[in-house]
Formats: structure tokens, sequence, C-alpha cells
């Protein structure tokens, strides 16, 4: 079912757009345009930040950081390895991207650290930064429970990402 | 500018810890590596990242994001009560929840501003209001019904069905979305009684 999931989605909007008598084929090269912007966009970012990254792991720093943080991975039940992705998540996107492809490369993308890193990469966001965007574009000085209640959620979504690549 | 420290204090870091570990000799070629790893994923990004943008094109221009929002209206009645009295601001809410849940990040922000600063106009306040938290919350927790960047990277990592992890991504996302909700219910009633 999953496998024709996508294929379906696509062709099933396609025939959709047609029937309404849209051009289909202009959107697509619309919108596949802003995506190559898009891509464009974030390249020098994710260029800086896996730079970083490589020269973090071939350093050992990473490892360091992992045992260093092992104690209190193994209480909340989210493997070791993933906690930089965990701590730098809410803070920005690109160096999400970059710290967790650089986990599925490392340990493979089926494996137990590669896949949790994928669950949690899709299922949560770049937290601090869509609420200084959000309040800051709309003039809202004080944000009151927001945050706690937005890492609680992220909290939530970490754990739940582990389990979920153990036990699915 | 935070970019900047956590930048420089990475370098530093590797730098430290090479010294410590006596492992210097890594770094260079790693460096060398990093840069062009990151050509690599964005080479393996673009064109899925193209496609996507395209499919997703053809979903607004059909109007499916339109009929997702206004499917979604009774459930925003009972989530933002004050705001759905209010055309604008309903309309503003629904956009940017059934962009977000189509994966249309670039059509999700605007319209997720204009939800707030219409609900400030509302509110005629500075602070931020239940509504608006709630709001947050549904937007940093991520509701991504094709996390399509993710799949390419497990794609570009080697994986044997890069979409295999779409149930997980659903479970997580929505008890995440619920946790977060609960907190923001539970955090409003705290203060309401303090």
């Amino acid at each position: 079912m999953l496998d024709l999931l996508i294929p379906l989605i696509m062709i099933g909007v396609s025939i959709f757009a047609l029937a309404r008598k849209q051009d289909v084929y202009s959107a697509l090269l619309d919108g596949g345009r802003d995506g190559l912007k898009l891509i464009a966009s974030i390249v020098p970012a994710l260029v800086m930040l896996l730079t970083a990254v490589h020269m973090l792991r071939a350093s050992g720093a990473i490892d360091l950081l992992t045992q260093l943080l092992a104690p209190l991975s193994r209480v909340v039940g989210i493997p070791a390895e993933t906690l930089p992705l965990v701590l730098i998540r809410p803070f920005s996107g690109s160096a999400a991207l970059a710290v967790g492809s650089d986990l599925m490369l490392t340990y493979g993308a089926d494996s137990l650290i590669g896949r949790t890193a994928a669950i949690m990469l899709g299922s949560t966001e770049t937290t601090f930064y869509t609420i200084s965007v959000y309040f800051g574009a709309a003039g809202v000085k004080k944000t009151r429970y927001a945050i706690p209640a937005a890492l609680i959620a992220d909290l939530t979504g970490f754990v739940m990402a582990a389990l979920c690549a153990k036990y699915l | 500018m935070v970019m900047a420290y956590v930048w420089v204090g990475m370098l530093v870091l590797s730098v430290f810890s090479s010294l410590l570990k006596g492992s210097f000799g890594t770094l260079s070629p790693a460096l060398m590596e990093g840069a062009s790893a990151a050509i690599t994923l964005s080479l393996s990004l673009a064109g899925a990242l193209c496609l996507w943008s395209g499919v997703a094109r053809v979903m607004e221009r059909a109007g499916l994001s339109k009929k997702l929002a206004h499917l979604m209206r009774p459930v925003f009645r009972r989530l933002f009560p004050n705001a759905s009295r209010d055309e604008a601001a309903m309309g503003y809410l629904s956009a940017n929840v059934s962009a977000n849940l189509m994966g249309l990040g670039n059509a999700a922000t605007p319209m997720g501003i204009n939800a707030v600063k219409r609900m400030k106009v509302l509110s005629g306040s500075e602070t931020a209001t239940d509504e608006m938290c709630l709001l947050i919350v549904m937007n940093t927790a991520s509701i991504q019904l094709l996390p399509t960047t993710v799949a390419t990277v497990r794609a570009a990592a080697g994986a044997s069905a890069p979409f295999d992890i779409l149930p997980a991504v659903w479970i997580t996302s929505l008890c995440s979305v619920t946790a977060g909700i609960l907190a923001a219910k539970l955090l409003r009633g705290r203060r309401k009684h303090a």
C-alpha cells in the first residue's frame, strides 16, 4: 500500500487538476522552479554546517558528547547517538538536516539510529525559529507559555520517534 | 548572530577535542569531505524537491488546499472558539494548517503570520492569547502528511524503502501535537487559577 501511495497521490492530484481545467504541466514547472530556488538558498548553509559536523565527527567530539549524554539518553529512551540532532533541531533547520543526514550515512539509513534520526527530522520543526518569526512579524511581545508548550511537544516527538523506530 | 556562535563553537570544539585525542591529522581531510558531502546531499535533494514543489503547486492550483481547509473547519471551531468567529482569522488559520499538512512550508508561514496578526488585532494587546499559543504549538509540532525532504535524504543514504517511515512519522507527529495542545491547555489553566 505504502509503495503505491506516492505515485497514486501524484496521479490523483494531476487528474483532479486536469478535470478542473488546470494546466498541470505549467504548474509543475512553476512549482519546480521555486523548489530549485529553495534548495539553492540552503546550499551554502549546508556546506558550512556539514563541514563543521564532519570536523566534529573526525575529531572525536561527537563521540565524546555522545558518551557524556548517554546516561541522560537512557532515562528518556532516546539513542545517545541521536542526541546531537535533538539538541540542534529546535534552533536550525539546515543544521538539523546536516546532522541528521550525517547520522543516516554514518550508521546506515535502515539502522535503528538512522531510522530514529529520519523520524525525528520528519516529525519535528525548528521550534525557536518558528516562534520568533510568527510572534516577531505580528509584533507580539509577551509569548507567555508558548515556548514551554512547544518544547513539551518537541520532547514528546523525540521520545515517540525513538519508540516508533524501535517497535514499528 | 546565534548561528555565528554555533558555527565557531563547533570548530573550536573539534580542534580542542582533536588535540585531546591526538586526532588532529583527520581534521583537514574531514573538512574537505564535509564540504563535498553537502553538495552531494544538495544535488540529491534538488531533484526530489523540484518534483515535489511542482506537485504541490498543482495541488494549490486545483484548489485542494482550500478544500482541505474547508474540511477542517469544524475542528477549528472547537480549538479556536474566538478566532473562528472572525472570517479572516479563520481563513488564515485553516490555510496555515492545511498548507502544513501538505508540506507546503513556504505557503504555510505567511498564512500563519497573517493569522497571528489578525488575532492580535482582535485581542488588541501585545500579549499572546491562548489561541495564539495553540497555533504556535500546532506549527512547531510539524504535522506533515508527506515528509518528502526526509524521504529524499533517506534515499540518498541508501534506504531500501525511503517512505517506509511514514506511519512512524504520522504517529509521532500526532502524539507531539496532542502533547503540545494538552500542555497548552494545562499551562493556561494553571495561570488562570494563580
